[in-house]
């Protein structure tokens, strides 16, 4: 039903265009449910279909995936509220899923929350790591080099998970690596954040969306990557894109935000509703909406349609079984996502480090 | 995935997808008598195979996934191939199951009533609910049963009945005519042979039975049996429950209603034939 050009595509149709599955047999349901549930959005996908005709079987798994989003938020939110407890002086900002879900934004609607995700000011940093291991967390990483390089080289300490309730909280005192080639105004995201009725705050929605465009672009190797913008797509729609432009550029981040406009207006954007799956315009990267189109250090548009069509090659790297596909693709951005992280002599030494220990990137 | 069977257990459709022709093909054959998954739409996948392209045909090894992972989880030789797929499918249910209240238990109905027999690996509860089967009992599960929190009805999860060591020689000789699996030794859990489940319990694994009665066997004791208070089969049954926490509300509802209505017994047995007598027993007093 859906071969290995098209990949992760019926996902992406599916939540821009819920009537898209009422063409599906039951393969295509098969391979539809297999993908969402590999990409983290069957949660989302569930909301999106609810009320929808659809086949039983589908019915009773989306019902489930619903509930268990239902029951991932309620803990989220209480995870939440144990660490405001902890650290009740602290301007802690809850960061992603947490925070979607917290302020209620469409975002949050079936989302998948995993670990607790809470930006500090990094001057009192030590203070909020002290504050949680009395209070019943504890170091996840055992090994000394993991540790020493999270102290040393990230924008959070190293993860913690709390000994009784088993979740993880990860503390950031920015959205970058220290090593990073760019430097987001972390002062800035905490001095403007947003205030919630229990005390904690949230981040402003244009920085959530530079936050996004960070994580997607300037660190990781887009594993995830159709959620997060799933994510952007929905904050835009829920806010639009007033004064990001100068936001992202105050940031240093208007190429990775104007690219994450950019691919998700081509993913998920209404006004393709109803041009069917396997549009050509999504292989070639054409330029499809105006919102896509920021003011910053953009490559000439030749460039960028070729190395967003790469990027969306990525994204969409997924078979009927929701496997990743498309091994060399992967691999080329897993190094590119160290590329970007550290400079060349120490992403040798640390890439050197990580193999000799037995760590293979992309498997499975 | 090059190769594929479909099937529905209980409630729970599964489809699954192997490297290698020989798994899926035994499987077909052990599972034949099986429905399909509903509207051809299963509920989970398990994925088994080579970790890399040329351990199909070198020292093929067999790794498990599916929607529902654990990381490192051991890989098992081609001639397992069966058990791979097993132990994949009862991977997707105890990591993914929402649905119902998941208790590592066997069940056996009587009479629209459901036993429960839970217990630590070699307790016995694949052995007993396999002599129950023997003896008329419709079997619905050695491996999990299900309790839905809508309801409070036990559903059964009918897999292969996976008989281990001593078991696998005491079985065959109560069920002379049942169809067995191949006979792999040196299995994580010693030597083991699958059991296919009589046509009955085939048949009528759809049908849900209300909870009557809860076993805590112990194999290797003194005959012994004591009443479990709801509070200690509560947090037995916690622990012998993969899903509880992630059901929150939901699975300590159906919990406290299960302990808090159905009695408990513990019960020691020397060997098979004073289990069965001790099941009857308290079977016929409720």
């Amino acid at each position: 039903m859906v071969g290995a050009v098209t990949g992760a595509m019926i996902l992406v149709d599916a939540l821009r265009d819920p009537a898209t599955t009422a063409a599906l047999d039951g393969d295509g349901w098969t391979t539809l449910l297999a993908i969402a549930r590999a990409e983290q959005l069957i949660g989302t996908l569930a909301h999106r279909l609810d009320g929808l005709p659809m086949p039983e079987a589908a019915k009773r798994v989306l019902a489930d995936a619903r509930a268990s989003a239902e029951q991932g938020r309620t803990a989220a939110l209480w995870e939440a509220e144990m660490a405001r407890r902890v650290l009740p002086d602290m301007p802690g900002v809850l960061l992603k899923g947490t925070a979607f879900v917290a302020a209620g934004l469409s975002a949050g609607v079936g989302r998948q929350i995993g670990d607790l995700d809470i930006l500090v000011p990094r001057d009192r940093i030590a203070e909020a790591e002290a504050a949680l291991l009395a209070a019943g967390w504890e170091w996840v990483k055992p090994d000394p080099y993991d540790d020493a390089y999270y102290r040393r080289w990230m924008h959070e300490l190293p993860p913690l998970i709390h000994r009784d309730r088993d979740r993880m909280i990860d503390v950031h005192h920015t959205i970058l690596p220290l090593t990073a080639r760019v430097t987001p105004d972390a002062a800035a995201l905490i001095a403007d954040s947003l205030p919630l009725e229990n005390g904690l705050r949230i981040l402003t929605p244009n920085d959530m969306l530079c936050h996004a465009a960070a994580h997607l672009f300037a660190d990781g190797d887009l594993a995830g990557g159709l959620r997060n913008l799933w994510d952007v797509h929905c904050l835009v729609e829920e806010f639009g894109t007033d004064g990001l432009a100068a936001r992202a550029t105050h940031h240093g981040l208007a190429r990775e935000v104007a690219r994450a406009l950019r691919l998700s207006a081509t993913l998920y954007s209404p006004l393709l509703r109803g041009r069917g799956p396997g549009r050509g315009a999504v292989i070639t990267g054409e330029p499809l909406v105006a919102q896509a189109s920021l003011p910053g250090p953009l490559p000439a548009s030749g460039e960028r349609e070729k190395t967003d069509a790469l990027y969306l090659r990525r994204l969409l790297a997924r078979d009927g079984w929701g496997c990743q596909t498309r091994r060399l693709t992967r691999l080329g951005f897993y190094l590119r996502s160290h590329w970007l992280r550290m400079p060349p002599t120490m992403l040798a030494r640390h890439l050197w480090t990580k193999w000799r220990k037995g760590y293979l990137p992309a498997g499975g | 995935m090059r190769h594929v069977t479909s099937l529905k257990i209980g409630p729970v459709g599964f489809r699954i997808g192997c490297d290698w022709r020989a798994p899926i093909a035994d499987l077909a054959e052990l599972y034949r008598d099986y429905p399909k998954p509903d509207d051809g739409i299963p509920d989970f996948n398990v994925h088994l195979f080579a970790a890399r392209p040329w351990r199909r045909i070198i020292r093929p090894s067999v790794h498990i996934a599916g929607d529902f992972v654990i990381p490192d989880a051991a890989p098992l030789p081609l001639a397992m191939g069966v058990l791979a797929a097993e132990m994949g499918m009862n991977l997707q249910m105890a990591l993914g199951q929402r649905r119902y209240l998941l208790l590592h238990a066997s069940a056996a109905e009587r009479d629209g009533k459901a036993l429960l027999m839970t217990g630590v690996s070699g307790a016995g509860k694949s052995t007993l609910a396999a002599l129950l089967m023997a003896r008329g009992w419709r079997l619905m599960g050695d491996e999990f049963a299900l309790v839905d929190p809508a309801t409070g009805l036990i559903h059964g999860f009918p897999r292969l009945i996976s008989l281990k060591n001593e078991a696998v020689p005491v079985v065959r000789a109560a069920l002379p005519k049942a169809r067995f699996g191949a006979v792999m030794e040196g299995t994580p859990k010693g030597t083991l042979r699958h059991l296919v489940p009589d046509a009955r319990a085939i048949a009528a694994m759809a049908e849900p039975a209300v909870p009557a009665l809860i076993l805590f066997p112990r194999f290797g004791f003194e005959a012994a049996e004591r009443p479990v208070l709801p509070s200690e089969t509560f947090v037995r049954l916690t622990q012998a429950s993969t899903n509880y926490v992630a059901l929150g509300e939901r699975g300590f509802d159906a919990l406290t209603d299960l302990v808090r209505t159905v009695p408990a017994r513990a019960i020691d047995y020397p060997d098979t034939g004073t289990a069965m007598r001790q099941v009857e027993r308290l079977w016929s007093a409720l």
